[in-house]
């Protein structure tokens, strides 16, 4: 079938074998390891890259009302997602009222990472997108944890929030990286990718193949800590949930009339869960919380499951729906 | 030569506090400290490594050097800080050179 072919043919790229080598030395507890100030530079340079071209193709396209839509659909899928994402998981585990915040606050955030992935993934398939689902990503960011500490505070735990939180949150680096070197790419141009392609364009799918390997062997430590950490309710949580908020994704695709790109990119972004941004928030918020529940489920059962089979599906069924 | 008696206190802490413990610390006038990044460890949450770990996580120790009289200030600071998070505490006697400077 056509689907299946599609889906396979996705698993053999050099990225999602990267992924996979990186995977398999962590559960095979290799000591194969990418330096933390490495990974670091390689994550500002695909946040940058990443950014600038989103800027460039709205430059070239120019801007309309489905920008702004767009944000605004962003922002409320990731308020509403924690809420379906905080009931699935009072009815399919025996979390805590506390964790099962604390682990829908990520599902209702995004994953850029995930994200970087599935505009690779497209761009290899001559599948263009709206540039600025980049925008997109960085808008929801942040609205789930509101949304997790609110669900908190209804149970009656104080969750420690402040003006201080909020600014850590709202200009964390990954933010002001992506939304600086989108409006940079904006401002520029074509003429400004002229200058810096071989740069941001050619390098771009080594860098993510390297960085990949580094996230296949975080995702492997994650799942070998999930050996008893996590019970089955959890983890069928960690592969359901991203199917709903795909769902989710593509129902507001087709709202704003998104191309199929655009559509697999917003379904990506909805099914993806955060592993940067709000577990740093989380420490702060609800210390009282668990991490290693909430790390380890959106690092080692949703990251890896969106790689290699999410964002192939969400393609497939992007293209079927929107071109069907 | 001769030695001055000082206390030497350990904070382990979670990185993401870092900034709010060490500006509480100067906050009660303890202006010197120094900030270590954790290799890894293992307690009651279990073992952890800073080894893949992505973004502003892991942990970090903050190490002060104090004359003894102002050790009580130092911990309250610190405390309201770290009472409900990860992280250990520890206070060692120690020896400085220049009692001045502390």
């Amino acid at each position: 079938m056509d689907f299946f072919a599609l889906a396979a043919q996705n698993l053999m790229t050099p990225m999602i074998l990267c992924f996979a080598l990186g995977l398999a030395a962590a559960l095979a507890r290799s000591d194969l390891t990418v330096p933390e100030a490495m990974a670091k530079a390689m994550s500002l340079y695909l946040l940058f890259a990443i950014g600038f071209k989103g800027g460039v193709s709205v430059a070239s396209h120019g801007l309309d009302a489905s920008l702004g839509l767009s944000l605004l659909a962003g922002v409320i899928l990731s308020f509403a997602l924690p809420f379906i994402a905080y009931a699935l998981l009072r009815a399919m585990t025996q979390l805590s009222a506390l964790d099962a915040a604390a682990v829908s606050a990520h599902y209702g955030s995004i994953s850029i990472v995930t994200f970087v992935t599935a505009t690779t993934v497209l761009a290899g398939r001559g599948i263009e997108a709206e540039g600025y689902m980049v925008a997109v990503a960085a808008a929801m960011e942040a609205p789930a944890i509101v949304s997790a500490l609110w669900l908190v505070a209804r149970s009656g735990a104080g969750p420690r929030m402040d003006a201080r939180l909020w600014h850590e949150i709202l200009l964390n680096g990954s933010i002001v990286l992506l939304v600086g070197s989108f409006l940079i790419g904006a401002l520029t141009g074509d003429g400004g990718m002229t200058r810096i392609e071989s740069f941001i364009v050619s390098p771009f799918q080594g860098v993510l193949c390297l960085f990949l390997l580094d996230m296949g062997l975080v995702a492997g430590r994650g799942m070998r800590g999930a050996e008893g950490n996590l019970g089955f309710g959890a983890l069928a949580f960690g592969v359901l949930m991203p199917m709903i908020g795909a769902a989710f994704g593509l129902g507001a695709a087709l709202i704003l009339g998104l191309s199929a790109g655009g559509a697999a990119l917003m379904m990506t972004l909805a099914a993806s869960a955060s592993y940067i941004a709000v577990p740093a928030a989380m420490r702060v918020a609800l210390p009282e919380a668990n991490p290693s529940v909430y790390l380890t489920l959106s690092l080692g059962v949703t990251f890896p499951f969106n790689l290699v089979i999410g964002i192939p599906t969400y393609v497939a069924i992007a293209l079927a729906v929107i071109k069907g | 030569m001769q030695m001055h008696p000082a206390k030497r206190v350990e904070i382990i802490i979670e990185a993401p506090m870092e900034a709010r413990l060490t500006e509480a610390l100067t906050e009660a006038g303890v202006t010197g400290f120094t900030i270590l990044p954790v290799l890894g460890g293992s307690g009651r949450s279990g073992q952890w490594s800073r080894e893949g770990q992505v973004g502003r996580s892991g942990m970090v120790s903050v190490v002060c050097i104090i004359k003894p009289e102002r050790l009580d200030t130092l911990l309250d600071a610190a405390f309201a800080v770290v009472q409900r998070h990860i992280g250990v505490v520890t206070v060692t006697d120690a020896q400085v050179l220049r009692a001045e400077r502390f």
